[in-house]
């Protein structure tokens, strides 16, 4: 994981996978915030080794594009986790 | 005139005070803005579910991020927020949108651009490594998250937001394992003759620093070399200190930027000219004090366009809105606008005394090996650069973007366009100013490609 | 200012200027070649990069045949492959009049050199797996191709110089006239003196010419394009569809580019800007071939200008007003495949007086009191 809670807050629980692993995420985190709580990293570089994890959390680098399982793509930065988001980050040691 | 279509975009300090002005003119604004919530960047508000307290969020600037929030309410129903909506293009008189509803295109008769800065950039080895994340990104993940980049944080910048984000961590009872500033302790004395035009700023930045030390965080200034390593994730951070002594500082994330750049795409797409602004080293659109560009009905404010702050961003939103409200041959109060034209001014010279302090890291790039990466979107090194600036003979940035695909990526060379045209100069032996800037190029960001786009 | 007598003066640094330019110098002739920005930059650096032979007017087919070649030797020619590969040009059918079309073009094609493999329904899918529904059958051209537009011109440039072309960028010529025993050419405040002229402007070579006396019913012609982010590699061959309203190709690292329908052009000022309402009609024709390309996020749009004759096939060949005149322009969005070739024809037609290429179809004659073109919009 990357992410750290530093002000840990009550509020409703939302359940999501990631890489097929169930998580829980609070109501009001970020998709990002609640994969870099449990994992290393959001996708794979495509143009190299390595992964990648977002960078200015504020939709300007498009750096946190993950993959959910419907193939679709979000901006993980800016976008609400919702319950039974299925994450697919493609990198394998998470 | 109630059927004038006046567009704002953006819904941070400067596009609130000016949809405010508007309003006060007998306007009804239509305000557009990616977010949901009002604040821009920063006076960002939590998601809803992830709320605290003001003072916990916003620090000293609580009560302002408090008016500024304040006025959303106030103005409902007298403006159109079209929230969670991105304005991805601007063509003739229409912006093309993505909102929650889908496509639109809205035509305008005048457009406020309000449209902020996002961090500036610079390559260092490392740079996109798992857990390195931009000063500015590190802030936010704090306040609208209330998570830390890491456990273990080396903060490195050039600039004010340095020493308070990195206050904020420790308050918020982060480990802050060093801060390191690009720019030299000597410089902050230089800037101080300018920044007394402000002294509560000046208190302020030397009030997070103070408390630092006192915290007992290490600090170094002059810093250079900057290199994070790891193993699939940064685990350490190799600097230089400006005595030349080599360091390491283990850590598992680094928060590091190094000042604002201002986002001038929009602007750009509606045929704005450009001047070069030799103090913030970037092209901005050409205005006047006003904020008035150079295409008719189009106005700037705030830090898009051109880095001015917080402070001077709600002053130039409602002195464009003003200007907008007198070009359309509305009643306008001069008295406000000589006063606003009067603090706007007084608060450039801070602003220089601000950019004298912390003077821009040109060091960072003269250093940096050719298999640094430049460009994260695409990948590319900065020897590619360099080799298409002397070889290839790239004279300025659109060119080497055509030879090397920087800035071809998803961010439109928001994250390495500066750092590229310092890079190329230099290359080059030639003024920065002879870089250029890459072109705006529709869509400003990614968009879908859904068939719901056919309207 | 004057300066020295050159042999040629070129106008336009294109892709069909800067090979001129090349050829020229290989043959021995001195060389300025006159751009008013940055050489391959308008329509030869902005480009789909096709690099296709399949679905040219057959006047076209021997140039394009011959340009064909040089494709392949772009290496030792310009000391870069400029991104070129023979992925082959697959044009798909959409229905059976389409279809029909595709084999009445094959069996036609086979007189002009061109050996096209037709197949259809099931078989397309069992080749082409990535292909939509909506697709009844395709035409492969196996040795078309596709290259990086953007290196091309540029790289045609800095070999020209190498062999000792004068190469003046930012140098827009504003006049140049006939003085009875050469040219003087007016660009960037300098006044030159050439014995030969070739105007290969583009779109304002129709600007070139008029100033000769000669003036063609030339419009501006912006392709809309569009690219989308890196997606896995899938698309091996270069995609056109009957009709032409789409056209679609994906680099090697995963980007795929598409175009159809038309963008904004201002050629005074030579600002073009792609269209949105466009794009997303191109977009849909997109998804129709290609339906798993609806997840891909589109990251830039663009257009450039090229110049567009009524019967879509350009002016090539000597002035019918002026002596040591030659033109090469308005290329109808179909030159980029063809530039290196021009290059050669020029040469050809300015040190011979005659091309081993059949330029009759080219004549600017064929304009010969046409009314000039509407203003465009
Ligand atoms: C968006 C787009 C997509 C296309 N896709 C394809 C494709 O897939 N395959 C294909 O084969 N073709 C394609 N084409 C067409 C192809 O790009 C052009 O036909 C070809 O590049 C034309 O080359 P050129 O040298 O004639 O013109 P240009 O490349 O336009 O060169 C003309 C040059 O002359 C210069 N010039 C003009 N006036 C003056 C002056 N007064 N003084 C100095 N300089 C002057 C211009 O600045 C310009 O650089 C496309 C065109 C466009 C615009
Ligand atoms: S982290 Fe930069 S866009 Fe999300």
């Amino acid at each position: 994981m990357q992410f750290v809670r530093l002000k840990p807050r009550d509020g409703e629980t939302v359940a999501l996978t990631i890489d097929g692993r169930s998580v829980e995420a609070r109501a009001g985190d970020t998709l990002m915030t609640a994969i870099l709580l449990h994992a290393p990293a959001l996708r794979r570089f495509e143009f190299g080794d390595g992964a990648r994890a977002g960078y200015c959390l504020m939709g300007a680098c498009q750096d946190c594009f993950v993959a959910l399982a419907d193939g679709d793509r979000v901006r993980a930065c800016t976008t609400l986790v919702a319950p039974g988001m299925a994450v697919r980050t493609g990198t394998r040691d998470v | 005139m109630s059927d004038t279509r006046v567009v704002v975009v953006g819904a941070g300090p400067a596009g609130m005070r000016a949809c405010a002005a508007l309003v006060a003119a007998g306007l009804t604004p239509i305000l557009i803005d990616e977010a949901a919530r009002s604040g821009g960047r920063i006076y960002q508000q939590p998601p809803q579910g992830a709320a605290r307290p003001g003072r916990e969020l916003y620090g000293f600037e609580a009560a302002k991020a408090a008016r500024i929030h304040a006025l959303e309410a106030q103005l409902a129903g007298r403006i159109d927020h079209r929230r969670e909506t991105l304005v991805w293009n601007c063509f003739e008189d229409a912006l093309d949108l993505l909102g929650p509803s889908g496509p639109s295109r809205q035509p305008f008769d005048a457009l406020i651009l309000a449209t902020g800065a996002t961090d500036l950039a610079l390559p260092f080895p490392g740079w996109t490594l798992p857990g390195v994340y931009a000063l500015g990104g590190a802030q936010i993940a704090l306040k609208t998250q209330g998570c830390g980049i890491g456990r273990r944080v080396v903060f490195l910048g050039a600039g004010p937001l340095l020493p308070l984000v990195a206050w904020q961590y420790v308050q918020a009872g982060a480990d802050v394992a060093a801060v390191l500033d690009a720019t030299p302790f000597a410089a902050k004395l230089r800037g101080l003759p300018n920044m007394l035009f402000a002294p509560a700023t000046l208190a302020k930045g030397a009030y997070y620093v103070a408390r630092l030390l006192a915290a007992g965080v290490p600090m170094a200034w002059g810093v250079g070399g900057p290199r994070a390593e790891g193993d699939g994730r940064v685990e350490r951070v190799h600097f230089v200190t400006a005595g030349g002594d080599a360091r390491v500082v283990a850590c598992d994330a680094l928060g590091a930027s190094f000042g604002l750049r201002s986002e001038t795409q929009l602007a750009d797409l509606a045929g704005c000219d450009f001047v070069f602004d030799r103090r913030t080293r970037q092209y901005v659109p050409a205005r006047d004090v006003a904020g008035r560009t150079s295409r008719r009905f189009v106005y700037v404010a705030g830090d898009g366009a051109g880095i001015g702050g917080a402070d001077a961003a709600e002053l130039a939103g409602e002195r464009a809105a003003l200007a907008l409200a007198e070009d359309l041959g509305l009643p306008v109060d001069v008295n406000r606008a000589a006063f606003l034209d009067g603090r706007l001014a007084r608060l450039d010279r801070f602003r220089r005394g601000l950019e004298t302090a912390y003077p821009f890291p040109a060091h960072l790039l003269r250093d940096i090996g050719d298999d640094t990466m430049l460009c994260r979107c695409e990948g590319i090194a900065v020897g590619a650069l360099r080799a298409a600036a002397r070889d290839k003979g790239a004279p300025e940035l659109n060119r080497a973007k055509a030879f090397t695909r920087i800035g071809m990526g998803r961010c439109q060379g928001r994250m390495c366009g500066r750092a590229a045209a310092e890079l190329l100069a230099a290359a080059r032996g030639e003024d920065l100013a002879r870089a250029g800037r890459l072109r705006g190029q529709p869509p400003v960001k990614p968009i879908p490609m859904i068939p719901e786009l056919l309207s | 200012m004057s300066v020295g007598v050159f042999d040629v003066a070129i106008v336009g640094g294109g892709t069909a200027g800067c090979a001129a330019a090349l050829a020229l110098r290989k043959r021995g002739m001195s060389v300025v070649l006159l751009e008013k920005g940055q050489c391959g930059a308008m329509a030869s650096g902005t480009n789909f990069g096709g690099v296709r032979r399949q679905g040219r007017d057959f006047r076209e087919m021997p140039l394009a045949t011959r340009a064909r070649a040089i494709w392949d030797r772009l290496p030792e020619l310009v000391g870069e492959d400029c991104e070129f590969r023979a992925t082959g040009h697959l044009k798909l059918a959409r229905d059976a009049a389409e279809m029909a079309e595709l084999e009445r073009y094959a069996r036609d094609a086979r007189d002009h050199g061109l050996e096209l493999s037709v197949v259809g329904g099931n078989a397309v899918r069992a080749l082409y797996p990535w292909l939509g529904e909506a697709v009844t059958g395709a035409s492969l051209c196996p040795d078309d191709g596709q290259a990086n537009p953007r290196l091309v011109g540029p790289a045609f440039a800095r070999a020209a110089r190498a062999a000792g072309a004068e190469i003046r960028e930012f140098a827009p010529v504003t006049h140049a006239r006939w003085t009875g025993a050469g040219f003087e050419i007016d660009a960037g405040g300098a006044t030159l003196r050439a014995r030969l002229l070739v105007n290969v402007a583009g779109f304002w070579g129709g600007e070139v010419a008029a100033w000769f006396g000669e003036p063609v019913p030339i419009r501006p012609l912006c392709p809309n394009m569009v690219v989308t982010e890196p997606v896995p590699y899938v698309i091996d061959r270069s995609i056109g569809v009957c009709g032409g309203n789409v056209y679609v190709r994906q680099v090697e690292r995963g980007n795929v580019i598409f175009g159809g329908g038309r963008g904004w052009g201002d050629t005074a000022r030579a600002i073009s800007r792609p269209r949105a309402d466009v794009a997303r009609d191109a977009m849909a024709r997109t998804l129709a071939i290609l339906p798993w390309l609806r997840d891909a996020r589109i990251i830039r749009t663009w257009t450039g200008f090229d110049g567009e004759m009524p019967d879509d096939i350009p002016v090539i060949g000597p002035s019918r007003t002026t002596p040591g005149l030659i033109h090469a322009f308005g290329f109808s969005g179909h030159g980029f495949q063809l530039g290196p070739a021009i290059g050669e024809i020029v040469a050809e037609l300015v040190a011979d007086g005659r091309s081993a290429s059949p330029l009759a179809p080219f004549a600017i004659a064929r304009f010969a009191g046409a009314p000039p073109a509407p203003a465009p919009r």
